[in-house]
């Protein structure tokens, strides 16, 4: 009997090393956008194997209620990924990062539930692993209610915050201790559990509230980062390689991102996570010249006397659900002999690689897409650069003016361009809060409206 | 504790792999990426499964684990499945 579960144990670890060889490899293939399905595909193999090798354990002898678990699961699954529209995957995302720290917690919870004497290693573990799981499920909560509007996006801050927050950690800690060493004499070990949970939980929200707006990208990935250090720290507990493994895949990946979207707003993260942007009150710079008003189909004539024409999303197009239209006058504009190619700024949008996926959904290929540094070596050839709904990524502040609050943030040049069209709702400013001198420039026309129903209107007056 | 070290091993080995693999995924691929390792992060299935099916643990440790089955489940498949929808749209020109 010992010989057979000695068997089991090594063919199921066995099992997990082909799995996470697999991981791996999956990982490699998202290199290119030619080959990322293919690697998507093998990840999910894996995760098969994984499962269906786990369920030989000889630990697991009933199965019923693994079996309704696995079911509903997968239903919820199934349907999340088919209805979600694109536009609302930063939401997603958002929901599954938060359901990945819950599973974490749970499992570290049923862990300190059931057995009695763990090592003082496997509790400080667990101990991370609820922490981690709970600050990353009450903080994707969040994050997903601000980028649904459920509550308001912008930042939420109170006096007195750092000095709460810095309480709360301090608690935190001391739950900690208690929780690993357990001291003779101290409070009943279930209390400390749960507090311990109540607090994390509260940390989580504290978090992400100061956090708002364009600051989104950076919050999501740093708790899809923290997602997979839960699993990471879940893996710990139960002594299971695999888990550390594919978690700190993720958490690696999560990391890579952040310090991306860190970078791309010229800003470090201690700085995004605790002071939000500070009030402008650099009131010294004045900007010259007037604002120009086009109307769409007075742009109509630029645009069909243009060569080439880059064109600068931001969230705004996201919002108009614009891309589609956008898609139709690309193929005009090349029909007309037009070059079109798309700047996509790392911030543009709500998550990383926002834009892009709008733009893949409408059928835009991606070759046409570049990236910021690419674009701006060139960007002073093309005739028209047409901005819809992004604002601070294109601001020639971040270049030119020393005072500004986003001085320094690299940006897309679209002022270099010869002529700049800005798609846009109304004048009021950015997420940043700052005035936008490419506004005034003498190359640039403003076409106020719906970026949509803008767009629209020039694709009638190809058609014409 | 000589498990502690050894696990800390394949913990540490296998960020640098993971910071090796990441940084080479264009920017283009982020968001699938992200939705890619919400599925990977679902991979607390399988601890979650030995904590579900295992009958030596009080009941409540169980239902548990289930839950953690079932929430663990919803990333595996949620993510996968949406992955695959958003990068199935990523095409050259012409085809």
């Amino acid at each position: 009997m010992d010989e057979i579960n000695a068997n089991s144990e090594l063919i199921i670890n066995f099992a997990y090393v082909i799995a996470a060889v697999m991981f791996i490899f999956g990982l490699k293939l998202l290199g290119s956008p030619a080959s990322a399905r293919k690697g998507n595909l093998l990840s999910a193999i894996a995760m098969l194997i994984a499962i269906v090798v786990t369920l030989f354990d000889k630990n697991i002898i009933s199965f019923q209620w693994i079996a309704v678990a696995i079911l509903a699961g997968s239903v919820v699954g199934f349907f999340a990924a088919r209805l979600v529209v694109m536009t609302a995957m930063p939401e997603l995302v958002s929901l599954l990062n938060g359901i990945g720290g819950l599973a974490s917690l749970f499992v570290a919870l049923a862990t300190v539930q059931n057995s009695h004497d763990l090592s003082g290693f496997v509790l400080l573990v667990t101990f991370l692993a609820l922490l981690i799981g709970a600050v990353t499920f009450s903080g994707s909560v969040i994050a997903w209610a601000k980028l649904s509007e459920r509550i308001s996006g912008r930042a939420l801050t109170f006096s007195g915050q750092s000095v709460f927050n810095i309480v709360l950690v301090l608690t935190i800690a001391y739950g900690g201790y208690l929780f690993v060493a357990q001291p003779v004499s101290s409070v009943d070990f279930v209390i400390v559990i749960y507090v311990v949970m109540a607090l994390s939980l509260l940390l989580g929200i504290m978090l992400v509230l100061p956090i708002g707006g364009a600051d989104m990208p950076v919050v999501i990935s740093l708790l899809n980062s923290y997602s997979g250090l839960a699993a990471c720290a879940a893996g710990f507990a139960l002594q299971n390689n695999l888990l550390i493994v594919a978690g700190s895949l993720v958490g690696a990946s999560g990391i890579i991102l952040t310090n991306i979207m860190c970078k791309a707003m010229n800003r470090s993260l201690t700085n995004v996570l605790f002071s939000g942007f500070k009030p402008v009150n650099n009131t010294s710079i004045v900007l010259e010249g007037e604002i120009k008003p086009l109307a769409a189909d007075d742009a109509y004539y630029v645009l069909e006397a243009a060569q080439s024409v880059l064109v600068i999303p931001g969230y705004g197009m996201a919002v108009a659900q614009a891309q589609h239209a956008m898609k139709e006058l690309q193929q005009l504009l090349e029909d007309n002999g037009a070059e079109v190619a798309y700047a996509i700024h790392p911030v543009a949008g709500r998550m990383p690689g926002h834009m892009n996926v709008l733009l893949a959904e409408a059928d835009v290929s991606y070759e046409q897409l570049f990236e910021m540094d690419e674009i701006n070596k060139r960007i002073e050839h093309f005739d028209v650069a047409m901005v819809i709904g992004a604002n601070d990524v294109v601001n020639p502040a971040a270049r030119e003016m020393k005072g500004s609050p986003i001085y320094g943030m690299p940006v897309i040049n679209a002022d270099l361009a010869k002529n700049v069209f800005v798609l846009k709702r109304g004048m009021a400013s950015g997420f940043a809060g700052i005035d936008n001198p490419l506004f005034f420039k003498q190359n640039c026309n403003m076409i106020f409206g719906d970026a949509k129903d803008t767009l629209n209107s020039m694709i009638r007056q190809f058609a014409d | 504790m000589m498990d502690a070290v050894y696990l800390l091993f394949i913990l540490i080995l296998s960020i640098f792999v993971g910071f090796e693999l990441i940084q080479k995924v264009p920017a283009t691929l982020h968001t699938p990426l992200m939705s890619g390792a919400n599925a990977i992060s679902g991979i607390t299935v399988v601890g979650a499964l030995a904590l579900a099916g295992n009958e030596s643990m009080s009941q409540y440790a169980a239902y548990l684990g289930a839950l953690a089955v079932f929430l663990a489940t919803i990333n595996v498949v949620g993510g996968y499945l949406v992955t695959d929808r958003m990068l199935a749209m990523f095409k050259k020109k012409g085809k």
